[in-house]
Parts: C-alpha cells; sequence; structure tokens
C-alpha cells in the first residue's frame, strides 16, 4: 500500500507560471506591431461605407486626414447635430479647409509635397453637400490626389 | 541536502508584461486604411471645352432618396455594373474609332470605344454619401472588370487579374524588379480602358 500512498505524501507542486510571461510576450509583440496609433480623438461620429474595389492607402507620412461627420455624442448639447469638418483636433469650417491643407503639406518633408494624398474619412450618413464643398476647396489649392478612405464590405451594406 | 541558490524572482515579468500589453490593446486601431482613390480635375477653367458626342456619354445620376438614374432612367444599383461595362466595352465606331479588343454589341447608339468613353457621375447636394460611394464604387468595379479581361488575356502567365496585380504594385513591400514588370503591364491595359469618370459639380437647386 504504502507504493500507492506515496504520491499523496508531500504537497501538490504548484504550476509553473515561468511560460505566462512567454505568453504575454507574445500577445503584446502582436499588438505593437498590429497597432496604428491615433493622432487625433475623433470629434465626430465615424462609421466608413463600405466597398470593395478598394485601394491601400499611401504610407502614412504621406497622407493628409480630413475628417466629417455629425458631431459625436459628447459634442452634440456644443456644436448641434448639422454635419460638421474636423481637422486635427478641432472643429472647422469650408473656409479653413485650404488653409489647413497647404499647413499640413509645409510641414512634410519636401521631397514628400508633391506626392500628399488627402484622405477624406467621413461618415457614411453625411449628405453629399459639405464633401462637394471639401472638394472644391481642395481644387483650389491645387490637393487632387483623394481618397474616399472605407471599410472594406460589400456596397449593398450601404443601402440599409 | 545543500541549500540551492535562490532563483530570480520572475513572477513580475508577466505583470510588467501586461501593462505593456493592455497599453497597446487600448491604443489599437486596426487598420482601415484603404479606399477608393480619386483624382480632382485641376481648378483652371477650359475655356474651351471640347465637344463630345451624346452617345459617348454616360450620365449617371444619385439624388437625394438615393435613387439612381441611368440616362435619365431609373436603375437598380445592381444593374449599374452591367450597364456601365456594357457602354464602356460596346466598340460602335467604325474605321480609325474602330475597338479590336471590345466584346460588346456594337451598337451605334452607345460608346465608339473605351477611349472616347466618359462616365459622368451627378449628385445633388442633399445624396448620402453612402448612396455616392456605392455608386463610385460600382463604377470602378466596371473600369476593374474590365482590365481584369484584358489583363488575363495579355499576360496568362501572371496568374493574377488586373485588381490583384495592381494591390501588388501599390504593395510598399514589392521590390524594384518586379514593381517595374507590373508597372509597364499595368500601364498597357489602363491605356486599353481608361477611367474617364468625370464627376459634375453638384445641383444647386432642390
Amino acid at each position: 500500500m504504502a507504493k500507492f500512498n506515496k504520491k499523496k505524501s508531500g504537497e501538490l507542486p504548484a504550476i509553473s507560471t515561468a511560460s505566462l510571461p512567454d505568453i504575454v510576450f507574445m500577445l503584446l509583440f502582436f499588438f505593437m506591431v498590429a497597432t496604428v496609433m491615433r493622432d487625433n480623438t475623433l470629434m465626430v461620429q465615424n462609421t466608413l461605407p463600405a466597398a470593395d474595389q478598394i485601394q491601400k492607402l499611401d504610407k502614412k507620412d504621406r497622407v493628409i486626414y480630413i475628417y466629417a461627420g455629425k458631431p459625436s455624442s459628447r459634442y452634440l448639447d456644443t456644436y448641434g447635430s448639422e454635419a460638421r469638418i474636423q481637422l486635427n483636433d478641432k472643429f472647422g469650417t469650408i473656409d479653413e479647409v485650404g488653409a489647413f491643407v497647404l499647413a499640413e503639406r509645409a510641414a512634410k518633408r519636401e521631397e514628400l509635397q508633391n506626392v500628399l494624398t488627402t484622405a477624406l474619412k467621413v461618415d457614411s450618413d453625411t449628405k453629399m453637400g459639405i464633401i462637394s464643398d471639401i472638394k472644391q476647396e481642395l481644387r483650389k489649392v491645387n490637393a487632387l490626389k483623394i481618397n474616399y478612405t472605407t471599410r472594406i464590405g460589400d456596397y449593398t451594406q450601404n443601402f440599409n | 541536502m545543500p541549500r540551492k541558490s535562490p532563483e530570480v524572482n520572475a513572477g513580475s515579468m508577466a505583470d510588467i508584461a501586461f501593462l505593456l500589453l493592455i497599453f497597446f490593446l487600448v491604443t489599437t486601431t486596426i487598420e482601415t486604411d484603404s479606399g477608393i482613390n480619386r483624382k480632382l480635375p485641376p481648378m483652371e477653367d477650359q475655356i474651351d471645352p471640347p465637344i463630345i458626342k451624346e452617345k459617348n456619354i454616360f450620365t449617371v445620376v444619385v439624388n437625394k432618396y438615393s435613387q439612381i438614374l441611368v440616362e435619365e432612367d431609373l436603375t437598380d444599383i445592381k444593374d449599374l455594373r452591367g450597364l456601365a461595362m456594357d457602354f464602356l466595352d460596346n466598340g460602335g465606331g467604325i474605321g480609325e474609332e474602330a475597338c479590336d479588343y471590345c466584346q460588346g454589341e456594337r451598337s451605334p447608339r452607345s460608346s465608339d470605344n473605351p477611349e472616347k468613353a466618359i462616365i459622368s457621375l451627378k449628385n445633388d447636394r442633399e445624396t448620402p454619401y453612402k448612396a455616392y460611394i456605392a455608386v463610385q464604387n460600382e463604377l470602378v468595379a466596371a473600369y476593374n472588370e474590365l482590365r481584369n479581361r484584358e489583363f488575363l488575356k495579355l499576360y496568362p502567365s501572371e496568374g493574377l487579374t488586373y485588381f490583384e496585380a495592381d494591390f501588388i504594385y501599390n504593395d510598399p513591400r514589392t521590390t524594384g524588379d518586379q514593381k517595374e514588370d507590373l508597372r509597364e503591364k499595368l500601364s498597357v491595359v489602363k491605356k486599353l480602358y481608361p477611367q474617364k469618370l468625370s464627376e459634375a459639380e453638384p445641383s444647386k437647386v432642390n
């Protein structure tokens, strides 16, 4: 019988947690690689429309972002529910778009200044009027390469 | 039994790693940076707009109720791609304007050749952005499908469609040699079906 009792004697060995850091590090590296840091906090609702004929956007340093949409719930009281343009960290008006693009362009390195794309991140429920205005402003400052940023999906999703 | 030398306590390593992990979890936004690329027309106004034959223009209007009017007929979005392809691929031209690679009906009432065919897209100020994007998507898809067909026909050895080849070309990881090779092939196909998508300024009324 002593043969069988032998195992029960003494304490249970603790489960080794030595590999836990390894697992966590693995996850950590995944997220570090997959992370895109947000430069600016969104102040507008930003559900992008779906499209499937898409092209990848250029490298991040060659892109100027313009956001538009209804102010997010936090700002609804102050700014109302009319769609607005967000430039960097604050709401802007149509007239400021041109100056904003020029300022952003001037801040980039010289060799990149001619290859910049303007990415329009516009909420799917926005009316086209504001977007047409933005496009006119972009034409005025000769920022002709634009990208309608979308999420990947079938176009029929846009109709419900 | 001799005493073992004490191990370095690695227990807190997990805590440190967790802390970092949570930081990255919170700041992560999985990349959504892709979309439809467009080029706006330059501002200089044309003094003498070229005369374009009515049959070479394919008008698409998106109104404020997200309805799509193709050549003034109410159309379902599902049919838009097919209609646009029929128009672009018609190849109704004769003589110098003939199109030898087009596979369309060659109707004299539709476009002469893809070089001349222009799609004109018009929208109201009240049109929802998502409807506009859906239409843009379908029109780009029409061009892409035709380009895919030509790309497969001209370069069957690549085993790629135009869309895939373009994706590889634009991928920053693609290296010099392959890029050069693809650029040439892509530009040949692009020339067969040039993307002539004109956007009118939106109508101010209604």
